[in-house]
């Protein structure tokens, strides 16, 4: 399928129209999506009439700009006004927005197309997809496992072509990581790069918004639509968006590339670190400077995230009581039985431990021990990076310390945290970080490598990955789904 | 074999703070999972954190401010729409009791 | 034991005082009162998923001024907190509002319950955002369902809490007052008790007279006056003297206060620990309130009621209790002094203002102020009538019942119905002639050297001309007129 970028380029010369694109991914979803299971809600109706006022823009001559009649699939815990937005809870299963996300207005006014919304853990609890309430989705480079988590539908709706581009959000790995799994490119901007109105919170110090394409300048021309200052959401910045695609094609020369040695454990995968090492070493061979740096927190990052999203969880999520919108159980003869049982019936068990776990780090007694002290390792995380960003201008690790795993094979709720160990700690100190595939397993699985950079510098993540891409051939594999 | 990090009436105490009815199988299998996660968690008492300040935002900024300009509600049909029960343009509870 | 004990009370007083901004706290949504049931509200102010919440400058800027207005230290750094309980007037199961870092700490009021002033303590002064409304269906014990409007739900509140200072409940009751008085004059909050513009809680224990330690202390809601503050007080402080003089002991509770019963009621909810899990708001930054910003508050800050109290004995000469009422709240301080530089007699102004017009006035707040009919101007017109010998004073009392009815100005209505003095001496004269030619009798007194007959002969005078006479220049003519006295 084609990239983004070639895709507006087709537009323009004419050699493709909006509405037949747009209907050759319905056909494809149609046909493939029975297997991916990438999205939850369709929205065919809607789509195909934005497709067709983009091909009028395009006809006359006045595209919006580069994501005019591109067509995306919308993680399904962004709000979408008239179009229901489930969050793969049953407790949102039939929640209809009356208001759509900052994000929406913004893909709307560049004339961008919403397939549909797509899966995703219950909440974005998760790093599998597998905690749907609806159905898993299935990674498609693999069938029998998982796309990664928690935006696996919109990873795995690029990674299988069923969507040119998608929106995900990443608390402590959620583009990041299905990114790496699915062999796309996922980017998690720099907290308060991307509004937040409209993303229904987990834990709303981490969240962020931001895309998923099949190559990095697709996901420049996302994130370009989608980044800036928001009224609406008091912890977005003005520090001004720069032109992203602008700074594609500089190369790397000279760049300062840190090594981070904690990021190279023993416990992982050694196709990973091996494919990992390999890419640094193309950095290199791009003119990149690299050397060690030691970020020593980084291993009480995965504890600290979970106490401190589980506790932002565990207040977000008390609205949902069966009261002003959503499922509320039957039966309950008083309201505390309704608030009870609506809760315990309208969340999965994901969801439910992290509000445990979350509601008694913040209780009477222990807040100062759990959420208090989380929150100063927290500071520990961000100083580690600062250190390092002295001296280096991005860091590059893995990802994910393993590859897409077996559907239901990770059953114990700590292993499945430990996939995020390399991830967490970007969300916690704020920063921007981007996967790119960079190799895949001797069983034809991606392997994705992670660039963090500094705060609000978008730019050289992308810039080098740009690089890294254009001297690789990994963006090119496509899975092979029938 | 260590202390247990939390007991089953912390379950139950922290299961009626956060409004889930849980059951009683649920209750020991959230107990011991629970468990393992504040056992993991626990590590951070190795690290020492005196001094260190808390970050609840991780960009600093501060004083962000809207003016007070009065901005189109939306229409009461719109807002109700969702809701699981209504009576006119209310929302309707069972019965309130006090815990 | 036999002698009864003498218990001190001990009360300290938690004010909810909405904020007169246009918008929601968090929201656009406007803040008016009375609206159609969810009808001013937005996916904000009803917690819908997704929702951020941007907090309003003006409602700021009110507490600033609020805090200084009550000698408060303001925080330099203050923080948004969620506080969490499961209630379904709150939309989001959690309230915003402030907790480890409030707006202002360290305050004072001063009051006089007795005549001699007293400082209460302010302990802190934060802002929050209120929550829905609930009406039930029947009362809330009967109830079957409740039904929810969330239009109040966002509008910015600040809540004021007080030491517990507070001695007796006609202190709790002047403090109430004196707070209130202050917020007016801010033009912060309208005051309005009854539309729960301006809430009251109250804790209140009793503790021997002398004791170190405070007492059990016992939450006294749902109080929505001045008056019923200070009634529930009362009887909560006679309660609790009688159950510990019967060796009971005080529960720590919170009891509701039946207006029409005249009692405290316990809430009977089963003492179970409040868990607020207050942490900081993640949506929200932290506020820093720059010295330059209080300082530019500061000068906006009017002239307070004691100041302005201070200034009415000295500059208008007025007795003191006088001087309180009339600056109790700032329109109607404002109507004195407006009408005082039209008629530069400031106390028969004051004895006009608190007497005539409170009389009819429904109240002394802004709104009754500004929808009394008879403006400043016109008071001062009519007292100037008495002055310049148009109307009597007793005629003018007429008249301003009639301005007040009517909006109409005085020499409108003095015209129009013929109520102008008559002082023309030959008219006159030829009334007292008939009046004398009419009452022998009394002339025949006042030959005996009786004096009273002289009053009696003017009123007849007066009688028959409708009050219209002049008195002084009847009295004169009449003396002219009599023959002499032997």
């Amino acid at each position: 399928m084609p990239t983004i970028s070639e895709l507006g380029a087709r537009y323009r010369s004419g050699e493709a129209t909006p509405t037949r694109v747009v209907e050759t991914y319905f056909q494809r979803i149609e046909t493939l999506d029975p297997q991916v299971r990438a999205y939850v809600t369709l929205t065919r109706e809607s789509a195909l009439a934005r497709a067709e006022a983009a091909e009028k823009r395009l006809k006359a001559g006045n595209p919006r700009g580069p994501l005019d009649g591109v067509p995306l699939a919308i993680k399904d815990v962004i709000c979408t006004k008239g179009v229901r937005t489930t969050c793969s809870s049953k407790i949102l299963e039939n929640f209809v927005p009356p208001y759509d996300a900052t994000v929406m207005m913004r893909l709307s006014a560049a004339g961008a197309v919403m397939l549909g919304k797509t899966n995703m853990d219950e909440f974005a609890m998760g790093s599998s997809t597998e905690n749907s309430a609806f159905f898993p989705t299935r990674n498609p480079w693999d069938l029998a496992r998982v796309p990664g988590g928690s935006s696996g539908g919109s990873a795995a709706a690029v990674a299988a072509g069923l969507a040119a581009g998608a929106l995900g959000s990443d608390t402590g790995g959620s583009i990041r990581q299905p990114a790496a799994f699915c062999g796309t490119v996922g980017v998690k901007p720099t907290y308060g790069r991307v509004s937040r109105y409209g993303l229904v919170a987990f834990a709303s110090s981490l969240d962020q918004i931001g895309p998923f394409a099949a190559d990095v300048r697709g996901a420049a021309l996302l994130l370009q639509a989608i980044a800036g200052h928001d009224p609406l959401d008091s912890t977005s910045t003005d520090v001004p968006v720069p032109d992203y695609t602008a700074a594609l094609g500089g190369g790397i020369q000279g760049l300062r590339v840190g090594i981070p040695s904690e990021y190279f454990t023993e416990g992982m995968d050694p196709e990973v670190e091996k494919a990992v090492s390999t890419a640094i070493e193309v950095l290199k061979s791009l003119g990149a400077k690299t050397e060690k740096v030691s970020l020593p927190t980084t291993n009480y990052a995965l504890a600290a995230y979970y106490l401190i999203a589980p506790a932002e969880a565990s207040s977000n999520l008390a609205r949902y009581d069966g009261v002003k919108y959503g499922y509320r159980a039957p039966g309950g003869k008083d309201l505390i039985q309704m608030y009870g049982r609506t809760r315990a019936e309208g969340f999965g068990p994901e969801v439910k431990r992290r509000i445990m776990l979350g509601t008694y780090a913040l209780s009477a007694g222990y807040y100062e021990a759990y959420y208090g002290k989380a929150q100063r390792v927290r500071t520990l995380v961000r100083r580690d990076f600062q250190q390092a960003f002295e001296r280096v201008d991005v860091l590059a690790c893995p990802t994910a310390p393993n590859v897409a795993f077996k559907l239901g094979e990770k059953e114990d709720p700590l292993q499945m945290y430990l996939c995020d160990v390399f991830t967490i700690p970007v969300n916690l100190a704020g920063l921007p970080g981007l996967s790119l595939p960079c190799g895949f397993t001797q069983s034809g699985l991606p392997i994705g490598l992670q660039l963090i950079g500094k705060p609000f510098d978008e730019s050289t993540l992308l810039s080098a990955a740009y690089a890294f891409e254009q001297a690789t051939p990994w963006h090119a594999r496509a899975p092979a789904l029938q | 074999m260590a202390q247990a990090k939390i007991t089953q009436a912390e379950v139950e105490h922290v299961a009626r703070l956060a409004r889930l009815d849980l059951s009683e199988p649920e209750k020991e299998r959230m107990r011991s999972q629970l468990d393992a996660i504040l056992t993991y968690i626990d590590k951070l008492r190795q690290l020492n954190t005196e001094g260190v300040e808390a970050t609840p935002h991780a960009i600093p900024m501060v004083n962000v401010m809207r003016e007070d300009e009065v901005r189109p509600c939306l229409p009461a049909g719109e807002m109700l729409a969702n809701a699981p029960e209504r009576e006119g343009d209310f929302f309707r509870v069972p019965k309130i009791i006090e815990e | 034991m036999t002698t009864a004990t003498d218990y001190e009370t001990v009360i300290g007083l938690e004010v909810h005082a909405q904020l007169l901004t246009r918008s929601k706290m968090f929201c656009g949504c406007p803040t008016a009162f009375g609206g159609a049931p969810n009808s001013q509200t937005c996916p904000v102010c009803q917690g819908m998923p997704g929702v951020l919440p941007v907090i309003n400058r003006r409602a700021i800027e009110f507490a600033i001024r609020s805090a200084l207005a009550l000698h408060c230290t303001i925080n330099a750094g203050c923080r948004f907190a969620r506080k969490h309980y499961f209630y379904p007037d709150m939309p989001k199961n959690f309230q915003i509002s402030q907790y480890e870092e409030p707006l202002a700490v360290e305050g004072r009021l001063e009051v006089a319950a007795d005549g001699t002033p007293r400082r209460i303590g302010i302990q802190r002064l934060h802002m929050e955002e209120d929550v829905g409304k609930l009406i039930h269906e029947g009362t809330l014990e009967t109830a079957r369902a409740s039904l929810v409007d969330f239009n109040r739900s966002g509008i910015p509140l600040m809540e004021i809490v007080s030491k517990p200072d507070v001695r007796s409940p006609e202190e709790a009751a002047a403090y109430l007052r004196a707070l209130r008085a202050i917020l007016l004059y801010l033009g912060v909050c309208d005051g309005n008790m009854e539309e729960g513009s301006f809430r009251c809680d109250a804790n209140i224990s009793l503790r021997p007279r002398g004791a170190p330690d405070y007492g059990v202390k016992v939450e006294i809601k749902n109080m929505n006056s001045f008056k019923n503050v200070q009634r529930a007080l009362e009887f909560e402080a006679r309660r609790q003297a009688k159950a510990l003089a019967a060796g009971e002991r005080i529960v720590q509770e919170t009891r509701l206060w039946e207006a029409d019963k005249g009692y405290t009621l316990s809430m009977r909810s089963k003492e179970y620990a409040h868990d607020y899990r207050y942490f900081p708001e993640p949506d929200l930054v932290p506020l820093k309130v720059e010295q330059r910003w209080v300082d530019q508050l500061r000068t906006t800050l009017p002239e307070l009621p004691v100041a302005r109290r201070q200034r009415f004995v000295s500059q208008y000469g007025l007795p003191a209790h006088a001087a309180e009422l009339l600056t109790q709240s700032r329109a109607l301080a404002d109507y004195y002094e407006a009408a005082v530089r039209e008629y530069p007699k400031p106390k028969i102004v004051s004895n006009w203002v608190l007497s005539e017009l409170l009389r009819e006035l429904p109240g002394d707040d802004e709104a009754a102020i500004a929808r009394c009919p008879i403006p400043p101007r016109n008071l001062a017109r009519l007292l100037a009538l008495i002055d310049d010998g148009t109307i009597s004073g007793k005629i003018a009392k007429d008249v301003f019942e009639k301005m007040y009815r009517s909006g109409e100005d005085a020499e409108t209505i003095v015209k129009r119905e013929g109520l102008v003095q008559v002082a023309d001496a030959g008219a006159l004269a030829a009334v007292v002639d008939q009046v004398l030619a009419g009452n022998p009798p009394a002339v025949e007194d006042w030959k005996k050297g009786k004096k009273q007959s002289l009053g009696f002969l003017v009123g007849q005078v007066m009688k028959a001309t409708q009050g219209k006479a002049n008195p002084a220049i009847v009295n004169q003519i009449l003396l002219e007129r009599l023959p002499k006295q032997s």
